[in-house]
């Protein structure tokens, strides 16, 4: 039989649904797989008994005919999902020992649907951060080296887990959350496919809260038919999300290969930064290049507020984030450690259970919330992301979908950034104008780093538009034909 | 745009975040790097814009004002640090 963990989703789905193999072999493979790699720290919490039972229930499913969508297949779940009766950490100490006793509806979708949780993924404390360095449970490897050089890559952030797992093989796909690029970019830098959905499209009911007005969650895999597959089963309407969208989940899947023909595609001028590779700038040429061939008309665009997305991502989500993580107290779940009084109690539990960067965003959103700096910050910042939604929304008049690079530059080595947390923002500079934005997004695998390293592409799309999205992003995946993997030296270590 | 130490006190009081002595004085510099960054947004001119309060274009749903998820005192229970006869415990709050 070959090698089971290789397969896609849906080849995978496939080959279950002809018999050729049973969920239980295939969940085997991965859990062996995840055995083999500790040394990528991609996973918080491994549940392989869990998944054992869940594979057994699930190929006695389909022997009675009943199998869902999913039926059946291994997948990773980003610790910021809770998932009932396991511990669920955030990547966070504060949340010691923490067993949800609910399960997110995403989760919930994908269970529904059939879906084997092989375990909870690593990622960024609290999502906060772009290389999961900031993970209590320590740093996850990048499965990507650099050419000749054994130097630890980060995967980026914060789902960096679910990119490493994916890209390594132990999963057939992965969740994700995308808060300011939390997705499209660990999918960029660990050469996978990465969608974050239109805000509304999946219900944030039962993910734990970074910054709510931001956060999306979205499917994480090896191939955009993959992605559309699970957004499928990811998605819908949920009560329990006063923000989740009530509209009709379309047939992602059916579209993926509709192509391009007689789309317009807009290339962004701003999408530059001072020193951006020129191998960067090319692959992106490359792109454009890619979608003219495939039938799409090009048009340059402009989208001018680009360059202040970032500091207003950087006012807006720490000030969301500090209201959020009040409820970390020490009196319900995880952490506690004891004080004189009560506020003792309070400061001590939230001093030592925060990382350096949640404390850092903590602080920050504080300050611009607090009297005398809200108007000056706050408000402001609210304002230029009214700004940048009307910027897409004056070109998307003009165009279906808009390319440009996922991340300026290939993944960097643990420790490069994590001194200057401006130059860590900074990752993000492509992603998060479409998050303040609410819009989908998808990062694609496209090329390779003078270095050996993935590069990507995103397209953006129209809100509630996931359909042109994964259309053009399959455009770019059948051009780019990235047929790249990781060497798997982790095997080698013990 | 800087904020001193003094500053980070007050805002690590109202965060109910305990931050050691030696550390206020790095994390000022910090904090003043990253509010001197995105002091650039005083550029940006903002007249008559309205500032954006939701992403989504959607009515925030009503629903009935009744109780849909009870008798789930267990379930509630099931992770505080400390517990006594079905209740959460703090620390003595009254003198």
């Amino acid at each position: 039989m070959a090698d089971l963990t290789e397969l896609t989703l849906s080849a995978a789905r496939d080959g279950l649904e002809n018999n050729e193999f049973s969920s239980k072999e295939m969940t085997e493979a991965h859990i062996d797989a995840m055995a083999d790699a500790g040394v990528l720290n991609a996973f918080i919490t491994a549940t392989p008994e869990l998944a054992l039972e869940e594979a057994v229930a699930s190929d006695t499913r389909r022997a009675a005919g009943n199998a869902g969508p999913l039926d059946g297949l291994p997948l990773a779940i980003k610790d910021l999902f809770c998932t009932q009766g396991v511990l669920a950490t955030a990547a966070s100490h504060i949340l010691d020992g923490f067993h949800p006793p609910y399960e997110s509806t995403v989760t919930a979708n994908l269970r529904r649907d059939g879906a084997v949780f092989l375990g909870k993924t690593n990622m960024d404390e609290f999502a906060m951060g772009s290389s999961n360095e900031t993970s209590f449970y320590g740093p996850v490897v990048n499965p990507w080296r650099r050419n000749g050089a054994d130097t630890p890559i980060v995967p980026g952030g914060s789902s960096g887990g679910s990119a490493a797992a994916v890209a390594a093989r132990l999963a057939l796909a992965a969740t994700g959350t995308d808060t300011g690029g939390s997705i499209r970019q660990p999918a960029a830098f660990s050469g996978i496919v990465g969608l974050k959905p239109t805000y509304g499209r999946c219900s944030r009911w039962g993910i734990i809260a970074f910054a709510s007005s931001l956060d999306q969650a979205g499917p994480m895999t090896r191939s955009v038919r993959d992605a559309a597959l699970m957004l499928g089963s990811m998605s819908g309407h949920d009560p329990k999300d006063s923000t989740s969208a009530d509209m009709p989940v379309p047939d992602f899947e059916a579209v993926v290969d509709q192509g391009v023909k007689g789309l317009k595609i807009g290339i962004p001028k701003e999408y530059r930064v001072d020193g951006m590779p020129e191998e960067v700038e090319n692959l992106w040429r490359q792109g454009t290049q890619w979608l003219q061939d495939a039938g799409a008309e090009t048009v340059d665009v402009s989208l001018p507020q680009t360059r202040y997305a970032l500091p207003a991502y950087y006012i807006v989500a720490p000030a969301e984030a500090s209201s959020n993580l009040a409820r970390y107290d020490g009196v319900r779940y995880g952490l506690r450690k004891e004080g004189e009084n009560l506020i003792d109690m309070y400061e001590r539990t939230r001093g030592e259970g925060f990382g350096a960067e949640v404390r850092r965003r903590i602080l920050i959103g504080t300050y611009v919330l607090s009297a005398g700096y809200y108007d000056a910050h706050y408000l402001k910042a609210q304002k230029v992301r009214t700004l940048i939604a009307r910027d897409f929304a004056t070109c998307f008049e003009l165009v279906d979908a808009i390319l440009t690079p996922t991340v300026p530059f290939p993944a960097f080595g643990q420790g490069e950034k994590s001194n200057d947390p401006i130059a860590m923002y900074l990752n993000d500079v492509f992603t998060v104008p479409a998050s303040l934005a609410g819009l989908p997004g998808i990062s694609i695998p496209a090329g390779l780093s003078s270095d050996g390293l993935p590069l990507g592409l995103q397209v953006l799309g129209k809100p509630f538009d996931e359909e042109t999205v994964l259309r053009t992003g399959r455009a770019l995946e059948l051009a780019a034909d990235f047929s790249a993997g990781p060497k798997k030296w982790w095997r080698a270590v013990v | 745009m800087s904020v001193d130490k003094a500053t980070v006190a007050k805002i690590a009081n109202l965060a109910r975040i305990a931050v050691p002595e030696d550390q206020l004085e790095p994390l000022a510099d910090e904090l003043s790097n990253i509010l001197d960054w995105v002091e650039q947004l005083s550029e940006v001119d903002t007249e008559g814009v309205p500032p954006m309060t939701s992403v989504a274009d959607m009515t925030l749903p009503l629903r009935v004002d009744v109780v849909t998820d009870d008798d789930r005192r267990d379930d509630v229970l099931a992770n505080p640090p400390e517990q006594e006869m079905g209740f959460f415990v703090v620390p003595k709050v009254i003198e």
